[in-house]
């Protein structure tokens, strides 16, 4: 475990080292944003929509009542769209669809022997590989969490105009009453905290992969699965230090 | 020229290397050849530092690499070409793009210098007009003369090559030797071949070490080879019918 550990940070260190020419790796951190971001775009808005739709029509189903005034429903939604689900969701779903084809990616290219192949040329093999990841993991991300903030209460929008519990003047009366900044600031760093997590731990999964096509499988599978232990973990300590 | 003194390699408990000494000189096509397990891959990549030897040094024209930290070992770095074994292409980039990753990273050329220099590598291994194929539509022996192409793209003062004929049909085989013996000469390269075709080392064997148990069994050329009464390097380098009888005929 220890080992582990000295062995990640080691390689983290390893892949912030001054690049060999900052134009190779700029091409290689644009390439990867695209592959983060334009690629994930699709499943990360299905997502948001149905999670914010259910989770309107599940607030409205525990708070309608006489008592409770019915823009309730609109505020707790947000609230729980922008602290949790938006983040936390996605990054789940982000680490298995990004987190699981960059150790695939980097365990293919440790044993079919690319990566001696750019050790050799004395270029810096986990700079060039995986700290564009990592970049591109904790801009996309991030911007990826504020699609997913929009498209969420849009589905819960939509939820209520489609099922009338609540009407949606109330939703978004409640939507924009008693906003508390602190929890967009609450909701970036968990988005650039998991960002982090998933292109560092799947990179390290892949890049100490030993063996063939069985390996870098089990490497995957290592990575998505320390990553959403990571994010979970990361969520709580995040939650309970800024909130 | 590239030396190695007393190299010795450990893997837990494995002791594959057991003091090798050797000298590889420019302009010759310096073999490296033994049994499955022998040390071969394991000796050539203590060479070029994918492995820190246990014990011994290696030195290129005179400097300690093994002493060397990453930083320190670029500029001998820049000037080794290596082909690997299964080419070790880059899966995500075209022929031309492979092989100018390296001018790319290490010179300051335009981008139509580096191009001219990918198509006169191309043109070199007999892959003109390759460019723009990816290594997924190259056949096994395109992929090793694309390597070399890539190997060579950086003029190099060492070119590394392991098992150069593994999965390629006798034919082939003959013409990367060929390829290889021929950019030793002109460019005078220290090259070293990591191999057990015995094509390839009577073909182009001009230095031969013979490892067997990691260590340093027999060291010649491949003249002297049929000629040796080494009983161990006989009972590899003639293990087979055909080749008993060609040394029979002899």
């Amino acid at each position: 475990m220890f080992h582990s550990l000295g062995k990640y940070i080691l390689l983290l260190r390893l892949s912030f080292r001054k690049p060999e020419k900052f134009s190779v790796y700029w091409a290689e951190i644009m390439r990867e944003m695209v592959s983060v971001g334009i690629g994930s775009l699709g499943i990360v808005a299905i997502i948001s929509l149905f999670i914010g739709a259910v989770a309107t029509i599940q607030t409205a189903f525990q708070l309608i009542s006489d008592f409770i005034p019915k823009t309730v429903v609109g505020g707790i939604t947000r609230d729980s769209t922008i602290l949790e689900f938006s983040p936390t969701i996605s990054a789940l779903v982000l680490a298995g669809r990004v987190g699981s084809a960059m150790a695939s990616q980097i365990g293919t290219m440790r044993v079919t022997e690319q990566i001696d192949a750019l050790e050799i040329m004395g270029v810096n093999a986990p700079g060039y590989l995986i700290s564009p990841k990592i970049i591109a993991g904790v801009t996309m991300i991030p911007l990826l969490v504020i699609v997913s903030v929009g498209l969420g209460l849009t589905g819960g929008y939509i939820a209520c105009w489609a099922s009338n519990d609540v009407s949606t003047n109330d939703y978004l009366r409640g939507l924009t009453d008693g906003f508390n900044p602190v929890i967009a600031t609450v909701c970036a760093v968990k988005a650039i905290s998991f960002g982090f997590v998933i292109t560092s731990i799947c990179s390290y999964q892949g890049f100490y992969v030993n063996g063939g096509s069985l390996e870098v499988g089990q490497s995957a599978t290592r990575g998505v699965v320390w990553s959403c232990i990571m994010i979970l973990f990361c969520d709580l300590i995040i939650s309970r230090l800024l909130l | 020229m590239i030396e190695i003194q007393d190299v010795y390699k450990t893997f837990g408990e494995n002791e594959v290397l057991k003091g090798i000494t050797a000298t590889f000189q420019p302009g010759k096509n310096n073999l490296i050849i033994g049994g499955s397990g022998s040390g071969k891959t394991t000796l050539l990549k203590c060479i070029v530092g994918l492995h820190e030897p246990t014990k011994g040094e290696v030195i290129f024209d005179g400097e300690n690499f093994t002493n060397m930290n990453f930083e320190q070992r670029v500029p001998i770095r820049t000037q080794i070409g290596m082909l690997f074994q299964n080419s070790a292409l880059f899966d995500s980039m075209t022929v031309e793009q492979n092989i100018m990753f390296p001018l790319n990273l290490f010179t300051d050329q335009s981008k139509s210098e580096k191009l001219d220099r990918a198509n006169f590598c191309l043109e070199r291994v007999n892959l003109t007009g390759k460019n723009k194929l990816y290594p997924s539509e190259l056949s096994g022996g395109m992929k090793k003369r694309v390597g070399i192409a890539r190997a060579i793209s950086m003029q190099p003062k060492y070119l590394f090559v392991d098992e150069p004929n593994s999965g390629l049909d006798p034919v082939t085989s003959i013409l990367i030797d060929e390829l290889i013996s021929e950019l030793t000469q002109e460019y005078s390269i220290t090259t070293v071949v990591v191999t057990h075709d015995m094509n390839s080392v009577m073909g182009i064997g001009d230095h031969i070490i013979f490892l067997h148990q990691g260590k340093k069994w027999w060291e010649g050329s491949n003249k002297e080879i049929a000629k040796t009464d080494n009983k161990e390097l006989n009972n590899f380098v003639f293990a087979s019918p055909f080749m008993r009888a060609a040394k029979a005929s002899l």
